[in-house]
């Protein structure tokens, strides 16, 4: 039995790290301009506190008040990532039965959720480095006895 | 196969699984303070273990236990009282497939475990106070704080090869458990199998117990069954059962071969093959349906090649169902380690023939083998690779690993045979191991493709600055 489904397919240029944790929706999102820049978005489950930075902790032009493109784009990748039951239970959203991205941001908007302070944007920052570094790590041919417990399953979020 | 055996009840398996289950129970609440009824569960523990050498030590851990005052010694011993008795839930389940698939018997091959040495004694030891406080907690008081708490000693253990077992079981609990926070509004808790990670996690933390094995080297050929895929959010694994046929002319031998990769949770399905496939040939060869000649490859007690593609060369071709028919009934399987003996690690290959298939609405499959029911793990099959239920559904023969979960004897289809306009074909659930020109399958491959180039490519530009 698999507690979490896997995750699935999206395409990662625009959005190359979304994840549901710490209590929030976090992730990084590419700069349409500079390549070399990514922004550090999240939104607060529960009161919809969000924050836009870049990966530099300087604060996102368009998150002034209301969701700015970028954490936009993150909850449609998360949604394409995990489902949008599972966004919106974990962001706590109450939205009608079969919601998309859109239901799920407008429910939030709605609310006129006030901006977050940024201190979380380091720690999602530095979450997506970790997430990064799992591709350095080497494969092995040793068994791994305890992935018996985590069988594949043709089953997606 | 006598199917009878395997729906037939196993005596005392209802009562070794109770005691595990009372102490399972325990670990919902936590054992931080004394609670009403909380003794039953560790003292159940003890009394099934109470003609072991174990007796002693589990005993006290339970009483320990019981008045909330559980040191990591004694969740220790309790880890271990669970862990004897799931050894022998899976010594009984383990003998009674051995009489229902008629094979050779696995003798015992007494072999010692490798070097036990002291490797990172302080990552272990942070491993288990982790595991100690989760276990107080209770899976009921588990939050993001308590669970963030392995992320450090997971990314510590994960780059050293020799600590990949303990890191990537607990990076898959500790993910589980983050997905399940706060504990207290869980509505449903997988009892049993948290109970599992736990204590396999604790024993892992002691010295010697995930040391390196020791081998012995082999050469003959090697004739692949099928792939077994396994994976969580941020790991892989595959698994080739295969038939080893001994250049000596010695006894063939049921043996498997293994290669995982740790990967970021956005690498899925066809991408899972695409991170295994350049450090194992043999998944080539299983995708092209050949065997692969094997010089001096590592063979553990356990029956597990380490291997290694300097020493493996591609074969003739080798059709899966006729080395089931052929090679395999006379191939015994290798004994499971003691630490590791466990019913979630049953995989036994099997042939069935002359099956009937039962198709419910829901899409769940059964065979109906010599009058009784077998359920079919159609979850099981890699979502990448052609092996659909639809495929098992319609199928007349099966090359399947016969497992145990959740109180019964399930069927995992590794490859069927089906009859397409009068001719056998087979699909193979491993078959775009090694790369496909299947439509759907390209396409797959070329988004996970894509998909690990921006990860790269973000990681190339952000992670060493």
């Amino acid at each position: 039995m698999r507690v979490v489904p896997s995750a699935r397919p999206r395409k990662l240029a625009k959005v190359p790290f979304v994840e549901l944790a710490d209590g929030r929706l976090q992730g990084v999102v590419s700069s349409g301009s500079d390549i070399g820049r990514v922004y550090v978005s999240s939104v607060e489950a529960g009161t919809y506190a969000f924050a836009c930075s870049t990966n530099n902790n300087r604060p996102c032009g368009g998150a002034r008040g209301w969701f700015c493109n970028h954490i936009r784009a993150l909850i449609g990748e998360a949604v394409l990532q995990y489902g949008a039951e599972r966004v919106a239970r974990y962001l706590k959203v109450e939205v009608a039965e079969e919601p998309d991205a859109d239901a799920v941001t407008d429910a939030m908007t709605a609310t006129r959720p006030a901006q977050g302070d940024r201190s979380a944007a380091a720690q999602v920052f530095s979450r997506f480095l970790r997430h990064l570094a799992y591709l350095e790590l080497e494969p092995t041919t040793a068994p791994l006895p305890e992935m018996q417990w985590f069988p594949t399953t043709r089953a997606v979020a | 196969m006598r199917a009878d055996l395997l729906t037939d009840a196993v005596d005392g398996l209802d009562e070794a699984l109770a005691a595990v289950d009372g102490f399972d129970e325990a670990l919902v609440g936590g054992l931080l303070r004394p609670r009403p009824g909380q003794a039953d569960g560790p003292a159940g523990l003890a009394d099934a273990v109470a003609g072991s050498p174990l007796a002693s030590r589990v005993a006290e851990a339970a009483e320990k236990a019981a008045a909330g005052a559980a040191g990591e010694d004694h969740f220790v011993a309790l880890a271990a009282a669970r862990t004897a008795l799931l050894g022998s839930v899976h010594d009984a389940l383990t003998a009674r497939i051995e009489e229902a698939v008629d094979r050779p018997r696995a003798e015992e091959s007494g072999a010692a475990p490798g070097g036990g040495e002291e490797h990172a004694a302080n990552l272990r030891t942070a491993a288990r106070s982790w595991l100690c406080d989760l276990a107080r907690a209770g899976w009921q008081g588990i939050d993001h704080e308590l669970v963030g708490g392995a992320a450090p000693v997971v990314s510590a253990m994960l780059p050293d090869p020799a600590l990949r077992r303990p890191a990537t079981l607990l990076d898959g609990f500790a993910a589980e458990l983050a997905a399940s926070c706060p504990g207290a509004t869980l509505e449903r808790v997988p009892v049993r199998r948290w109970a599992d990670l736990w204590s396999r996690a604790l024993l892992l933390t002691l010295p010697g117990a995930s040391a390196a094995p020791a081998v012995t080297e082999v050469s003959g050929r090697l004739l692949p069954l099928g792939v077994d895929v396994q994976e969580h959010a941020t790991a892989v694994q595959a698994q080739v059962h295969a038939v080893f046929e001994p250049a000596d002319g010695g006894a063939s031998r049921l043996v498997r071969a293994s290669v995982s990769a740790p990967k970021p949770d956005t690498v899925v399905g066809a991408g899972l093959w695409q991170l295994l496939r350049p450090h194992m040939s043999l998944l080539g060869a299983v995708g092209e349906g050949r065997a692969v000649e094997l010089d001096a490859m590592p063979l553990t007690a356990e029956g597990d090649l380490l291997w290694d593609d300097a020493r493996a060369r591609t074969g003739e071709p080798a059709e899966v169902f006729t080395t089931a028919r052929v090679a395999l009934p006379t191939a015994p399987a290798f004994p499971t380690a003691p630490l590791d003996r466990h019913p979630a690690r049953i995989a036994v290959p099997v042939l069935l023939e002359g099956y009937a298939v039962e198709k419910e609405d829901d899409g769940t499959v059964a065979f109906e083998v010599a009058g009784r029911r077998l359920a079919v793990d159609t979850d099981r099959v890699p979502a990448a690779g052609p092996l659909t239920p639809e495929a098992v559904a319609s199928s007349g023969a099966c090359v399947a690993l016969l497992r145990w979960d959740a109180g019964e004897f399930l069927l995992q289809p590794l490859a069927v045979e089906r009859t397409v306009r009068k001719k056998a074909v087979a699909v193979h659930a491993g078959a775009w191991a090694g790369g496909t020109t299947d439509k759907a399958g390209v396409r797959a491959e070329k988004a996970a493709t894509d998909a690990v180039k921006v990860l790269r490519e973000r990681a190339g530009r952000l992670l060493r600055k």
